[in-house]
């Protein structure tokens, strides 16, 4: 480290902007609904790869359970969406009105307890960011206090997402099991279903988005950023110097359980519905995979790993659905192997030298990634 | 095909199509689209993807992911009859083109690539899903583009839409008859209902346990139990049922847990030749991967078995190993899955048109007398009049058939009674 | 619930099910002992286990296949080969993959769990290019089939008795090897010190190439004992992943004793609890109950002091 980062150096500025013009105003003049609507998809899993940078990247706490956090944002908003679908005009054919269609088919004669904050949707949003938080608060104060870390952590965050999966699809007339909660019509009275609710919905994912990354900016360059990663690489030299370890950990596993959630509660209002299948294992270990790819120590390539990977599944998959997992494989493989710190270091490493050369810049830090490479990976995968 | 020497055809038929009914191009067409060929601009007012030779479906299942497995079959089955249809000389004059899509055994994927196929493909119809989870997530997506959705497999019921045509069973059908023939043929008095833990075999069990406790007289459920999908360790229930006895083990296990189950069942010793075992969820596909010795002796009860002995079927099965090689075997999805296509093309030429509003309202009353099952035809509902039959597991992996319905089943997706 | 039984009945089920238990705990302890070597005593995470496990199965049912269509009058026996041969198989794969992946990346534990991950991908799609997606069902000779009465409701699985048998030969080979050979002192060696096992002439490379190699091999032996009780697809082996693991991990991750011990625990646990309450819930209730004792207990069960 040359010298310690300032909040929002110009570097920072630049690369944050590039970024904020290409999802506010570029996507949206090149793509159609459609695609956009899919882009909107992508960035929901961002939240959780920008939580992930700073929780594995900066923190060197590897979670496979992220996907238990995108679970609670979403299915708390999920919910909301289904009590005001499921009103008692909709749902006058059941035996039981005015309660979800799934909770009537498992004879379910009554709205449970843990249902009923959902009316609400003030409650709704807070519960989004508590429940999260408290959940990861619970998790990392018994795991980091005791000094549980490295893979242990990552197993055990493991088995809590196939333990979550288990008990959403066993518990199905609480949760709508395997099928999820589905057929979410309206926010609020607003009707997210329709192309413009779409477009309006990508922005507000969008901004919240920046907002998360300039918060993860902040906590990176932040003094508390600098004790993680001193922790991340010798752990007991920081113990030794009088600072508690657990409390840093379990922050900035609390606060990544919290983007996560936001990612999620996107997903679902982008969606139109929230599924176990976003909750286990599988797709857990996915989200690590696009923070990998961006570069895990950079929080914007985060964004454009999320964005790249999901493009490649999405054209890849259209064509050769068979070749799909073969490059999802060898991705894992490559981004261990050959490019350890992703996007953001092939640009660091490549692009950046070239540009600054060709600009005659002074070579300054080199703070941020990718915009480049990532839009070029990106483009081509079109 | 050979576009470029159709160019010239198809611009005078336009032309000449313009001016005068389609009756004299006998000598400038394609012999296949002989028939009838009505002008494009009427067939299709909504902007599908339907040319003057040409007309676009989606086929959407999962090539990659757990749920391959079983969605193989219904893939294949889709292609044999597009391609049956488009060598009878296609669909109103147009050829049956696909676009395939994979839904990776993922919901969210589904519904994407769903979208895909409405929004960006225009496609006419779609033939696809396989799961509930999938189809639930697809739904909204076909009502608010206003798609056509054929989907193959035998479900839960509690579902109706006008974009959707079920061409599997649901479950009131699928269960009651084969219950009513468990009680009569075997007495069976005592009943054990399992299944894997989703909304499929809860929902089924469900209906078996009301038809069993409240319309059939004498019997009782003596335990229910359900494991997470994947689950291969059934040792503990084996000793569950072992103690409690149950004239029939009712199981509604699917996947790879079928696999151990059976596996398990057998070689814990119970004889299927004393005590009865029924399923629902094990066709001639799961058989493959069962392995004949372990399920012979169990009872299936469903619509179709690859041994059903009729014209129909035996052109159908040869069809089918024709194209895609001897080994291959066909279950009652499949077959499900054969229909879709037929389905919708006589819907279509029924409706005069491709416009998605006319063949859903078409839909109802489509007979359709070539389907290798027998007689099939649609209901008010969407969903098929069949018949259900039992059929014994035979140790070469096939059913022989040992009773069928008289009549073709009501489909009744909400059954009074039953909730 | 056991009102309307008499006590020779109950006996008799709690032995049946005790005999349940024992087998879950050899099923448990084969998926793991292979994992327990590479993770114990390498400290890589191979997520591709159960992939390793999967290619003895197809390597079980390509045997299968070839003594039916080749060599009828020996079938009876082809089990025994097809277990050599998937012991070689996935052995074989082990060393390549260590060679050509895991060791650029003993530093970094966290990344072997990633490129294994993506082995593990890999390794299905080749399989479902290869074997097709749809499950392949493994013939078993008639005598591995079926049950032993012993009173007229207790019975013998067979298959049960044979994978316990053959987890108990693999146990005891792998405690005689670790502990009492050279190759196991040279393992044990790097373990607790890797510089100073180099120091004193160990090929460390060798040791780790033919360590994961082992643990590999003992993986594809369990894959080809599984084919009696479970089933071989493509995607098959990520149903044992989180199970293997947390049996590990709760053991100790470094003790073979742990594994053991751990087995047996969680194994006992699951079949009780199955027989009192439905499946789904039983395995609830155990993963929830062994990663609330990791809460407590991180380093498991039983720990061995190594220098890291």
């Amino acid at each position: 480290m040359k010298r310690a980062p300032t909040f929002m150096d110009r570097k920072d500025l630049l690369a944050l902007a590039t970024v904020a013009v290409i999802l506010l105003i570029v996507f949206p003049a090149l793509l159609d609904g459609f695609r956009l609507n899919l882009v909107g998809k992508y960035l929901t899993y961002a939240f959780v790869a920008v939580g992930l940078v700073l929780c594995w990247g900066y923190g060197g706490i590897l979670s496979l359970g992220q996907g238990v956090f995108f679970a609670l944002g979403g299915y708390g908003m999920a919910m909301y969406l289904k009590l005001e679908a499921s009103s008692v005009e909709n749902t006058k054919i059941q035996s039981t009105p005015g309660i979800p269609d799934f909770m009537d088919w498992n004879q379910i004669t009554e709205l449970p307890l843990f249902w009923q904050p959902f009316h609400s949707f003030p409650l709704t949003l807070i519960l989004i960011v508590l429940a999260p938080a408290l959940f990861a608060f619970v998790i990392g104060s018994a795991m980091f206090k005791r000094r549980v870390s490295g893979v242990y952590f990552a197993i055990i965050t493991q088995a809590l997402a196939a333990i979550a999966t288990i008990l959403i699809i066993g518990q199905q007339g609480y949760t709508g099991g395997v099928n999820g909660i589905t057929d979410l019509r309206t926010l609020h009275g607003w009707d997210i279903r329709t192309d413009q609710a779409k477009f309006i919905l990508y922005f507000v994912n969008a901004a919240l988005l920046l907002g998360v990354v300039v918060a993860a900016m902040f906590v990176r360059d932040s003094k508390l950023g600098r004790i993680l990663v001193a922790m991340r690489d010798k752990e007991d030299r920081v113990r030794f110097s009088g600072y508690s370890v657990a409390n840093f950990q379990i922050f900035v596993f609390c606060l990544a359980g919290v983007f996560a959630a936001i990612g999620g509660a996107m997903f679902t209002l982008q969606v139109g519905f929230m599924s176990p299948s976003l909750v286990g294992i599988v797709p857990s270990i996915e989200m690590v995979i696009f923070t990998a790819v961006g570069g895990r120590l950079s929080i914007l390539g985060a964004i454009y790993g999320t964005l790249a990977v999901n493009f490649a599944k999405t054209s890849l998959s259209e064509s050769f659905p068979e070749l799909w997992l073969l490059g999802l494989g060898g991705l894992f493989i490559a981004v261990v192997a050959v490019f350890p710190n992703g996007l953001a270091g092939l640009w660091r490493d490549y692009a950046q030298p070239f540009i600054d050369k060709a600009l005659k810049l002074r070579s300054v830090d080199p703070a941020d990634p990718g915009a480049e490479v990532a839009k070029q990976a990106a483009a081509a995968a079109e | 095909m050979a576009s470029q020497d159709d160019r010239p055809q198809s611009e005078l038929r336009r032309r000449l199509l313009m001016g005068m009914a389609a009756a004299p191009l006998a000598g400038f067409l394609p012999k296949a689209a002989f028939a009838q060929t009505p002008p494009t601009s009427a067939v299709n007012t909504t902007g599908l993807a339907v040319t003057d030779t040409e007309v676009t479906v989606g086929i959407l299942h999962s090539v990659t992911g757990t749920m391959a497995i079983s969605e193989t079959g219904s893939v294949q089955a889709e292609k044999l009859a597009i391609e049956q249809i488009n060598a009878s000389g296609g669909v109103l004059g147009r050829k049956i083109k696909f676009i395939q899509e994979d839904g990776a055994s993922d919901w969210p994927t589904f519904a994407e690539k769903a979208k895909k196929l409405l929004v960006n493909d225009k496609c006419a119809a779609v033939m696809g899903c396989w799961t509930s989870a999938s189809r639930k997530a697809v739904l909204p997506v076909f009502e608010q583009y206003n798609g056509m959705l054929y989907y193959p497999t035998f479900y839960e019921g509690l579902e109706q839409s006008k974009n959707v045509i079920y061409t599997g069973q649901e479950a009131t059908q699928q269960i009651i008859a084969g219950l009513d023939w468990v009680v009569k043929e075997k007495g069976a008095k005592t009943f054990y209902l399992l299944g894997s833990d989703y909304i499929w075999p809860r929902t089924s069990n469900k209906i078996a346990r009301k038809h069993i406790e409240n319309f059939l007289k004498g019997t009782k459920v003596v335990g229910e139990e359900y494991f997470p999908l994947g689950h291969t360790q059934f040792n503990s229930v084996i000793n569950k049922i072992k103690l409690t006895k149950p004239d029939v083990i009712y199981a509604i296990i699917v996947g790879g847990s079928n696999v151990a189950f059976y596996k398990q069942l057998k070689a814990a010793g119970i004889d299927m030749s004393k005590q009865t075992l029924v399923t629902i969820s094990v066709t001639e596909d799961e058989i493959d991967g069962i392995g004949g010795d372990n399920i012979a002796g169990a009872y299936a009860c469903m619509k179709y078995f690859q041994s059903l002995d009729n014209p129909n079927n035996k052109e159908f099965v040869a069809a089918f190993k024709k194209m895609w090689g001897d080994k291959t075997v066909i279950g009652d999805v499949t077959q499900a899955a054969y229909l879709g296509p037929w389905l919708w093309k006589l819907t279509v030429e029924k409706a005069g048109s491709f416009d998605v509003d006319k063949v859903a309202a078409a839909s109802a009353g489509i007979e359709f007398n070539k389907a290798p099952e027998g007689y099939v035809k649609i209901h008010d509902n969407h969903h098929l009049w069949s018949k259900t039959r039992v059929g014994l597991a035979q140790k070469d992996g096939q059913f022989k058939v040992v009773y069928e319905s008289p009549d073709l089943i009501e489909p009744n997706p909400f059954p009074k009674g039953y909730q | 619930m056991f009102g309307e039984y008499s006590l020779g009945d109950l006996g008799s089920i709690f032995a049946m099910q005790g005999f349940a238990g024992l087998i879950l705990f050899s099923v448990y302890l084969l998926m793991a002992l292979g994992l327990a070597i590479i993770f114990g005593q390498m400290g890589v995470i191979n997520m591709a286990h159960g992939e390793f496990m999967i290619l003895g199965a197809y390597v079980t049912w390509l045997t299968a296949e070839f003594f039916t269509s080749h060599l009828p009058a020996l079938f009876s026996i082809y089990f025994f080969v097809a277990m050599a041969l998937a012991f070689c198989a996935a052995g074989a794969l082990g060393m390549l993959v260590e060679w050509a992946l895991i060791r650029r990346l003993y530093k970094r534990p966290l990344d072997t769990l990633l490129a294994t991950w993506g082995l593990s991908l890999i390794l299905q799609q080749v399989y479902r290019s290869v074997f097709g997606p749809r499950e392949v069902g493994v013939t078993l000779p008639d005598w591995m089939m079926g049950s032993l009465p012993i009173t007229d409701v207790i019975e013998v699985q067979i298959n049960g008795l044979f994978v316990m048998g053959l987890t108990v030969i693999i146990t005891i080979a792998v405690f005689l090897m670790i502990f009492h050979s050279r190759f196991g002192q040279q393992i044990r060696a790097v373990v607790q010190n890797r510089q100073m096992a180099g120091a004193v002439g160990i090929d460390t490379e060798k040791v780790d190439r033919l360590t994961f190699g082992l643990g590999c091999g003992i993986a594809g032996v369990a894959g080809s004992a599984f084919t009696m009780i479970g089933s071989t697809g493509p995607t098959a082996g990520q149903l044992y992943i989180v199970d293997t693991f947390l049996i590990v991990v709760f053991g100790g991750a470094a003790s073979l004793f742990g594994t053991i011990a751990s087995a047996f625990t969680i194994s006992q646990t699951q079949s009780t609890l199955e027989f009192f309450l439905s499946g789904s819930m039983a395995k609830v209730i155990t993963l929830l109950t062994v990663v609330a004792i990791l809460m407590l207990r991180p380093q498991g069960l039983f720990t061995l002091k190594v220098r890291r």
